[in-house]
């Protein structure tokens, strides 16, 4: 950090001097980096005003908002202290609400990296065509969520979907995916986890090339056999990949809207209503926003928990080369 | 293609059940993947007497377009493209200028607690959508930005990944020759606009083109901070398509599917290299 770019300046003549204090400090690298720091302030300041607005702001009023009652309608929202809290688990909705997030996330993190593990083993082998395979296996992850929701839904339909076509010769008769309680929660992890499998594919392939080969020379001098060399070398190696995978993927699985909202909006009653989906019917189809702020803040607390214990227990398991 | 039979290695030869079985896992793997989007474009463009039958009619019989026209007739898809145009040209256009300036500022210019606020910048990436959405969408209120492109665009302009990974870039670039381009005499802002982002291309490409896929596929925000049908973005347009008393027309659904992902796949097919890079963001060097 030193040099003409950041201004380093001449050995000022009061430098047997230097300034003790924190603001005569302040002064003189003021007057020395003066139109540094404004334009510093002036590139950094609107994006910091925007994140600071519009995402560190929201959390401490949503906060503030969980302490209260309001419709929305009303001119102040009303102190209630942690009745909202209360109300949300004694419920027993908001119990079922969890319990369908849990399984929700679960399934489509371990759905969506297991599948894109298997699916990277055979796209990282020398094979014709695996170029273009690569490339159609990711596309669903950069397509519209509400797009991708409204194909399945239409691939889904038990009369005449795709989905009824393939599971016709098996013998199995199509079940009511989307309008069935039984089904809707699974209809969704089923989709969620297809738009990721080809994401994770390619992340593992991308890290696979970027493995040293010798490692896996050595292991076959050594007489491991393809699956030794998989559990033993490849998958260890893999798992700061891994680690990126079930951060990333817990979270957008835990902020999953898009696919809810077009497949069954929650429904069949609340069969496939997540936690995600829960605050949003609260905050803008119940006008409950005390109930809903509540409901994002047990978001907010079991997000950061996973993180910490990911991070922590992570760290220690993780290999790094 | 060609290459890669010569060089194939030796076991392959070996060992042609194992290869059988590699090429079986990749038609089925290709399979699982092509089969939805292929059914997504031949449905689009099949007459409904094609679509609402069962055993399935494979391949259309001939073209048929009016898919379209009626999506375009029963939602009005028109705006919806240019909202989703404008929402998002004008969203990356910001969120590109945020993050290259501050980039530059955080590799290149001193500022007291500089450390602190790049971290508190970063920081942002930890609050959820989720828990930001009412409060967001009770301050755009307060604005008066329910139902504008102010309110569609401002509250997701801000960049903290983006800025991340130009400032990454930007710290792998050779220091000596701004510094001597600084002996020279030029200001920060020719380096920044002549040299830096010249020199940082790929990573400008690879962050402009995941704001522009994030923004065009937003789901959530366009929902609830657009009132009217005439200002609704293409995702939400094709649920209020798909949600109309009784509509279930799926030939114009599929042909509505399509205008809303045809966009994005064509640029994922142009410029895969670098959304793929972006994507997988610190995970993967290389």
């Amino acid at each position: 950090m030193t040099g003409v770019l950041t201004g380093r300046a001449r050995p000022s003549s009061r430098s047997t001097s230097p300034g003790r204090t924190p603001r005569r400090r302040l002064r003189r690298a003021l007057r020395r980096h003066g139109k540094e720091y404004l334009l510093f302030a002036a590139l950094v300041g609107p994006n910091l005003a925007l994140i600071l607005v519009f995402s560190y702001w929201p959390v401490i009023y949503n906060l503030y908002l969980s302490f209260t009652s309001w419709d929305m309608i009303s001119p102040t929202p009303t102190w209630v202290g942690l009745d909202e809290y209360r109300q949300l688990f004694t419920s027993a909705d908001f119990g079922h609400v969890l319990l369908n997030t849990l399984k929700f996330v679960v399934l489509i993190v371990v759905g969506a990296i297991v599948g894109g593990l298997a699916t990277s083993l055979v796209l990282n082998q020398r094979l014709r065509g695996r170029g273009l395979v690569r490339t159609i296996s990711f596309a669903p992850h950069i397509i519209s969520g509400a797009a991708i929701a409204a194909l399945w839904l239409f691939m889904l339909d038990p009369s005449f979907g795709l989905l009824r076509a393939l599971l016709d010769p098996l013998g199995i008769s199509s079940p009511q995916w989307t309008t069935s309680s039984h089904y809707s929660l699974y209809a969704l992890v089923m989709v969620y986890a297809w738009k990721g499998i080809g994401f994770c594919a390619i992340i593992y392939v991308a890290g696979m090339q970027n493995l040293p080969a010798d490692l896996f020379e050595a292991a076959t001098l050594d007489g491991a056999n393809g699956w030794q060399r998989f559990r033993h070398v490849t998958f260890p190696l893999l798992s700061p990949v891994t680690y990126f995978l079930v951060v990333t993927s817990i979270i957008g699985a835990f902020q999953a809207y898009d696919v809810t909202a077009v497949m069954t909006g929650g429904g069949p009653g609340q069969s496939s209503t997540t936690l995600s989906w829960f605050i949003y019917q609260q905050a803008f189809q119940a006008s409950n926003a005390g109930l809903a702020a509540a409901a994002a803040m047990v978001m907010l607390v079991i997000l950061l928990t996973i993180t910490i214990l990911i991070a922590r227990y992570g760290e220690r398991r993780v290999t790094y080369q | 293609m060609r290459v890669e039979t010569s060089t194939r290695p030796q076991a392959a030869h070996r060992f042609p059940v194992r290869r059988i079985l590699l090429y079986a896992a990749l038609v089925l793997i290709a399979a699982v993947f092509i089969m939805p989007v292929y059914w997504l474009f031949s449905s689009a463009v099949k007459p409904s007497g094609e679509i609402y039958r069962y055993p399935l009619q494979w391949i259309p019989h001939h073209l048929h377009w009016s898919n379209f026209t009626n999506a375009w007739h029963d939602a009005p898809f028109g705006s919806f493209f240019v909202n989703s145009m404008i929402v998002t040209a004008v969203g990356t256009a910001i969120k590109m200028v945020l993050a290259t300036g501050s980039a530059y500022a955080f590799t290149f210019l001193p500022f007291p607690f500089k450390r602190f606020i790049f971290l508190l910048l970063l920081g942002a990436l930890m609050t959820p959508g989720t828990v930001t959405l009412l409060t967001n969408y009770l301050t755009a209120s307060d604005l008066g930005w329910v139902d504008t492109y102010a309110g569609l665009i401002v509250p997701g302009a801000g960049s903290a990944f983006g800025m991340f990974l130009l400032r990454q870039q930007m710290l792998a670039l050779p220091r000596e020759v701004f510094e001597a381009a600084r002996v020279d005499g030029a200001s920060h802002l020719r380096i920044l606009v002549r040299m830096v982002i010249p020199m940082s291309r790929p990573m400008m490409i690879t962050v402009s083109l995941i704001s522009v896929i994030e923004v065009w596929n937003d789901f959530i925000w366009p929902l609830i901070i657009t009132t009217t049908t005439q200002m609704r973005t293409l995702p939400i347009g094709l649920l209020y398509l798909k949600s109309q008393e009784g509509y279930n027309d799926w030939g114009a659904i599929m042909a509505g599917t399509v205008m809303v992902a045809a966009p994005m796949l064509i640029v994922f097919l142009l410029a895969q290299r670098y959304i793929v890079a972006g994507f997988s963001g610190g995970a993967v060097k290389g």
